[in-house]
């Protein structure tokens, strides 16, 4: 039984307060820069940086990761997770990255994003961005901007669907 | 996705999915080999053996340095300075390997079947790396993935393959590949190395290579093997390449677009002539740089022993 949190202008709403939270605390986009984490990611990252750029007047670099080699989960799953695109497509260092994803749950693919940006170059800071956090967090690990916040029990799922995918904009539970 | 074997032995046991499925994960390990650090943390903890009982050049190389940058621990056995000299087994060789904790083993041999007779002994993975004149099939997959590349797709294409059909492991697999993705598949040299029985195959035959060559996309050239020579299987090296042998006026009978590949090592003059291995078609440096991103991908999806 799935439960509809969040419409379509909720998350347009949403996207559009937390790119002013964004351009607000890094006081504008000097050196800034989006990455987002395959696949939610990578489209919420796409729409703030149109945000951003309604905000500001300039575009900022955005870049996507795939965190499929970096997981800490490989050895006991029953099939190995799909391997997507990493393009990081300009210099990370002297570049504030704002991590974008869609959920927050136990914080475990934010490290692993953290490994593989790592891996790829030495930004200046990381701030992490998510459209939805659930709690449960399993490492020390908190989101400087979040779209809305979420209480679940651990055996629920949040799904985010997106335009993008081919499915109308929307957050359910179940 | 996931393969549904532990191991990769063959072209033969792979379906059309999974082929692309390991296509499609080497596009992702490729990014991963032009960037500054080239190893990921994947395999971390799991480790690979190489068994290699017969010599190699490119594929050891390749399989190790893949291994490496999946962050495996690698150890390499190669049959002249093991116990195999005196006298100890290929299956007793893989299950004192598998105690010290193989993951993965990858083994080449000159008998065909033997990483099968392999896998049916040990829990680890094994992959081919070339058994007899069986089959190639991490050769195919990077063939099929600088063709994929290069070209955009395989179905449809003319892809010529050249030389000793026969005792060719690297043939076979591509054959089973090519024509698993509907190209179509021509078979040229002499026809004591290219039998008109492999027609049954469901691929053409040609002992004549200028019109084998007619309008073809790929241009697949194999190695003479010289130890074949003195056999009678053609009268001279000399003869083969005047017959067989790929030069800059043969090629200009292909597709104006043509590729050339070649699996490697080169006989420069015999079967191929250096003004084409190292001209503006030819994709052999590229096969060997995909050859390491297939690998890697097939290790990936593997994952080791379960």
């Amino acid at each position: 039984m799935s439960k509809e949190l969040l419409t379509k202008k909720d998350i347009d709403r949403i996207l559009a307060r937390m790119a002013h939270e964004i351009t607000e605390k890094n006081k504008g986009i000097g050196n800034l820069c989006l990455v987002g984490i395959q696949r939610g990611g990578v489209h919420l990252a796409k729409r703030l940086s149109k945000k951003i750029r309604e905000i500001e007047g300039t575009n900022i670099p955005v870049g996507s990761l795939d965190i499929a080699f970096y997981r800490d989960d490989l050895s006991i799953r029953k099939e190995q997770p799909e391997v997507r695109k990493t393009e990081v497509p300009f210099e990370l260092i002297d570049k504030k990255v704002v991590l974008v994803d869609d959920v927050l749950f136990t914080g475990r693919s934010i490290r692993a994003a953290l490994d593989a940006l790592m891996d790829i170059g030495r930004p200046k800071s990381i701030q992490l961005a998510v459209l939805i956090d659930r709690g449960h967090r399993e490492l020390p690990i908190k989101a400087d901007f979040v779209g809305k916040n979420i209480p679940t029990a651990f055996n629920e799922n949040v799904e985010v669907c997106l335009e993008e995918e081919g499915i109308e904009d929307k957050v359910t539970i179940e | 996705m996931k393969l549904s074997s532990k191991d990769l032995l063959g072209i033969k046991e792979l379906s059309e999915d999974e082929i692309s499925l390991i296509l499609d994960t080497a596009s992702g390990f490729k990014d991963v080999l032009k960037r500054d650090i080239k190893k990921v943390p994947a395999l971390r903890g799991k480790t690979a053996v190489n068994l290699f009982f017969e010599p190699s050049t490119r594929t050891k190389t390749s399989f190790e340095l893949a291994e490496k940058r999946l962050s495996l621990d690698v150890l390499s056995l190669t049959a002249t300075t093991s116990s195999v000299v005196k006298g100890e087994g290929l299956i007793d060789t893989a299950l004192n390997v598998q105690a010290l904790g193989a993951d993965f083993m990858i083994i080449r041999h000159s008998s065909s079947g033997a990483p099968h007779l392999l896998s049916k002994n040990v829990n680890a993975s094994v992959i081919n790396a070339g058994d007899g004149i069986n089959e190639h099939p991490t050769q195919a997959l990077l063939d099929a993935f600088t063709i994929k590349e290069k070209i955009g797709k395989i179905e449809g294409l003319k892809i010529a393959i050249v030389g000793d059909i026969l005792h060719s492991r690297v043939a076979k697999s591509n054959i089973y590949l090519l024509t698993k993705f509907g190209a179509e598949v021509r078979l040229i040299g002499p026809p004591t190395l290219v039998p008109v029985e492999l027609e049954s195959l469901g691929i053409k035959v040609f002992h004549d290579m200028d019109s084998g060559l007619k309008g073809v996309n790929v241009v697949m050239m194999l190695r003479i093997q010289m130890e074949r020579q003195g056999k009678g299987f053609f009268p001279s090296t000399f003869e083969y390449s005047r017959f067989w042998g790929l030069n800059p006026e043969r090629l200009s009978l292909a597709d104006k677009d043509a590729i050339v590949m070649h699996p490697g090592p080169m006989n420069r003059g015999i079967e191929i002539a250096s003004e084409v291995a190292d001209g503006s078609r030819s994709v052999i440096l590229e096969q060997v740089t995909n050859g390491l991103a297939v690998r890697m991908a097939v290790m990936y999806l593997l994952g080791g022993a379960r």
